[in-house]
């Protein structure tokens, strides 16, 4: 669990060099914010404290990773109760949450504070002026996500405003964009992604299938597919959240196809949805799908019994 | 380079562990005063003694025999007198009934000689291995002489020798393979020329390379019997030197569900299994010695011992200068697959291969929490089983619904709770399983 928080920092730290400080605090705000709801919880249900495993670390970086730079600080606070107490512990604990809780309360605070979740895009800063968000008003600065324009205003607005190929992936891998606290930096979030999986902690299934389903059906829709990776939160969600443990199924066969209806779900919604991204949807959907994924592909058993058991 | 011989599905990579044993020689341990050979030593009916208390016996002669049903009967280790014939300590089960003898140690050591087999037929080899009371020293315990005759249809061409020992710490086939290549060999020959098969597999682990080249020389060096030897190199994987892994890692055959290697013309021999079978049929030495891998940092003096069937483990650890302060777990077996000792009354039978003490550092104490689904079991499984789901539904109470999940096939290699991440018991949980879905 701490390699995964460890993989976690450096996007984090990235962040601040290009939202500011708030994203820090945030981040901060949203793991204390967790872990605390985590103890409570556990201390009120009678159960072990557990906080020391590392998981609602995790989860309160998580929510702090897929929420907009610029909301205000009880925002991921409500967030947490809702992912840690009623995504988590509600459901039985560790084990046995059969949706992302990150995402649960990324959900829930989208259904409750529309305008702060879709708005508090901050732009870029240039100049390592981390400091400067932080007395101005929010309200005028914000910026458009590069999804939100491509799905809004087109191409041509886009190109307008991002700039036109290659530079523009360039500026997107490295994480020059708007966009939520912790999903820009393409490259450090590949980055820890290869880490995790060369420790082993992590398998190339879901992954590889979620990207490579993503860009494959936006290149049959017509678009970019290097921009469909790129641009959104799909990276931070395929590498750190698609293929959480507890939600994602266990036999390989069930992973891949798991991987592709992620992909495909997050497409539909981006082209065909209200929202300019899909992907946390597109894994909250799939999430309860796990179990069933897992009952219908087992893995191949080496020498199975013909007709019964012997006794 | 070549790719090593190994089975395709799951398996781990446990730390080996062998360099505290590998480099010491079998060393015999002096007899012990007192002896407890239980009536069961191998799968099938128990032995009937025959002999009652107060008689003596010689060493070598039968004190036990199946009457009725598969098994193989016992041998007294030691010349004596039969002290009691009882419930002793059990490595497995609580307690279980056992002939305790009282050593004479006048008594003159009984000498073996070689002699010529090339004439024996196929009926007097078997009537040989079965007389020495042979069973799978590996630590299955199935009497030899009946894995050796194999129903009629089954047409074996196939024999392959397990030298894999993939367990951690446990070196005594590794020692045997050094010091008694030969005899494993012509061993081999035998099972050969019993089977009427004219291939053998020696299968050898590749962290072995003095192993390795041991037994090639002693195949070189074979000229009894007919036939070819190789010796087959394996990756360093465990579990290895699983019978079905191993038959499919050498000959790419495939064991389905319960059915005996035979199904597909192997059959499969310990490697000082191998040197049991020479020692009965060309010594005419019964089996009624040992040798034990005794190891860990909770024991003074790790070493190989050469031991008496029988002898208890605390005459083991007063030889091998006791016990250290760090000792914190007492293994029968190995880290793996082994059952942790409750006594140290409990004696060595024909199957014990290693006895392991363990300190804290070398076990894992941690309480196991709940299941996070990583599917770690899944990767890890030899056998393509979900270990986590019979382990919840054992946790549920609901064991009988275990069995479509392939409980029965599990030979509970211990992989799943090698790379558990949430520490849970799942070998446990299968066993619990097996036991309460069979009631």
């Amino acid at each position: 669990m701490w390699t995964v928080v460890a993989c976690l920092v450096p996007p984090l730290v990235f962040s601040v060099f290009i939202f500011g400080i708030r994203t820090l605090i945030i981040t901060a705000v949203s793991v204390v914010s967790c872990v605390a709801v985590e103890a409570i919880t556990q201390k009120c249900l009678k159960r072990p404290v557990t906080v020391k495993d590392g998981s609602a670390v995790i989860t309160g970086m998580l929510l702090a990773f897929v929420i907009p730079p610029g909301v205000p600080l009880w925002l991921p606070i409500l967030g947490s109760v809702m992912a840690v107490y009623v995504g988590k512990h509600l459901l039985g604990g560790i084990g046995f949450n059969i949706f992302n809780p990150a995402l649960l309360g990324r959900a829930f605070l989208m259904a409750s504070f529309p305008v702060a979740m879709t708005s508090a895009w901050l732009p870029p800063l240039r100049d390592l002026a981390i400091f400067s968000y932080l007395g101005t008003p929010i309200d005028a600065l914000t910026t458009a996500t590069p999804l939100a324009v491509l799905k809004g205003q087109g191409m041509a607005a886009f190109t307008a405003q991002f700039g036109a190929a290659p530079n523009v992936y360039t500026d997107f891998f490295l994480g020059w964009r708007p966009g939520c606290i912790g999903e820009t930096s393409g490259l450090l979030l590949v980055l820890g992604g290869l880490y995790l999986l060369y420790r082993g902690y992590i398998t190339w299934h879901i992954p590889v299938t979620v990207l490579a389903t993503i860009a494959l059906l936006t290149r049959v829709a017509g678009g970019d597919p290097l921009l469909a990776v790129l641009a959104g939160g799909a990276l931070l969600g395929a590498f750190f959240m698609a293929n959480d443990y507890v939600t994602s199924p266990t036999s390989k066969m069930a992973q891949l196809i798991y991987g592709v209806g992620v992909g495909a779900l997050t497409v539909l919604i981006r082209l065909k949805g209200g929202y300019p991204e899909g992907i946390c949807y597109a894994i909250l959907l799939m999430n309860p799908l796990s179990p069933v994924l897992d009952r219908w592909f087992k893995p191949k058993r080496f020498a199975p019994l013909q007709g019964g058991a012997k006794k | 380079m070549k790719d090593l011989l190994t089975f395709p599905k799951g398996g781990v990579h446990p730390p080996a562990a062998k360099h505290l044993t590998a480099g010491l020689a079998i060393e015999v341990m002096p007899v012990a005063d007192e002896l407890d050979i239980f009536v069961g030593q191998h799968i099938g009916a128990p032995c009937t003694p025959t002999v009652a208390k107060g008689d003596s016996v010689a060493e070598g002669d039968v004190i036990g025999t199946v009457t009725k049903g598969l098994g193989t009967p016992i041998h007294a280790p030691v010349a004596g007198k039969v002290k009691a014939i009882g419930a002793v300590a059990h490595p497995m089960r609580v307690t279980a009934p056992a002939i305790t003898l009282q050593t004479d140690h006048e008594a003159p050591a009984r000498v073996y000689t070689r002699k010529d087999w090339a004439g024996l037929d196929r009926a007097a080899l078997l009537a040989a291995i079965n007389q020495g009371g042979i069973v799978g020293v590996g630590g299955a315990g199935f009497p030899t002489h009946a894995k050796l005759s194999p129903p009629p249809e089954a047409k074996i061409d196939t024999l392959i020798l397990n030298g894999a020992e993939c367990e951690p710490y446990i070196t005594a086939d590794h020692r045997q393979m050094l010091e008694h290549a030969a005899e494993i060999v012509e061993g081999a020959r035998i099972i050969m020329a019993v089977l009427g098969v004219s291939r053998c597999h020696i299968g050898i682990e590749a962290n072995k390379p003095d192993a390795i080249a041991a037994m090639q020389k002693a195949v070189r060096e074979n000229t009894v019997g007919a036939g070819t030897i190789t010796v087959d190199v394996l990756k360093v994987k465990y579990p290895q030197g699983s019978e079905k892994q191993l038959i499919q890692s050498i000959t790419g055959r495939k064991v389905p569900g319960f059915a005996l290697p035979s199904a597909v013309g192997v059959v499969v021999h310990n490697v000082s299994t191998t040197k049991a079978i020479f020692d009965a049929v060309v010594l005419g030495k019964p089996l009624y010695e040992k040798v034990v891998t005794i190891s860990g940092k909770g024991i003074r003096r790790p070493a190989n011992l050469l031991v008496r069937v029988g002898t208890r483990l605390n005459e083991i650890v007063a030889y091998l200068g006791g016990v250290t302060p760090e000792l914190a777990k007492i293994v029968f077996g190995g880290p793996m697959m082994g059952f942790a000792a409750s006594s140290l009354e409990i004696p060595v039978t024909k199957t014990t291969s290693s006895v392991l003490f363990l300190a804290e550092d070398e076990i894992d104490s941690t309480p196991h929490s709940q299941c996070i689904r990583c599917g770690w079991c899944l990767a890890a499984c030899p056998m393509g089983l979900e270990p986590k789901e019979i382990a919840i539904y054992v946790e549920a109470g609901r064991e009988k619904d275990t069995e479509p999940f392939g409980v029965f096939e599990c030979f509970e290699c211990g992989c799943c709770a090698y790379v558990c991440p949430a520490k849970r018991p799942l070998v446990q949980f299968i066993r619990l399983a097996k036991l309460r879905a069979r009631k």
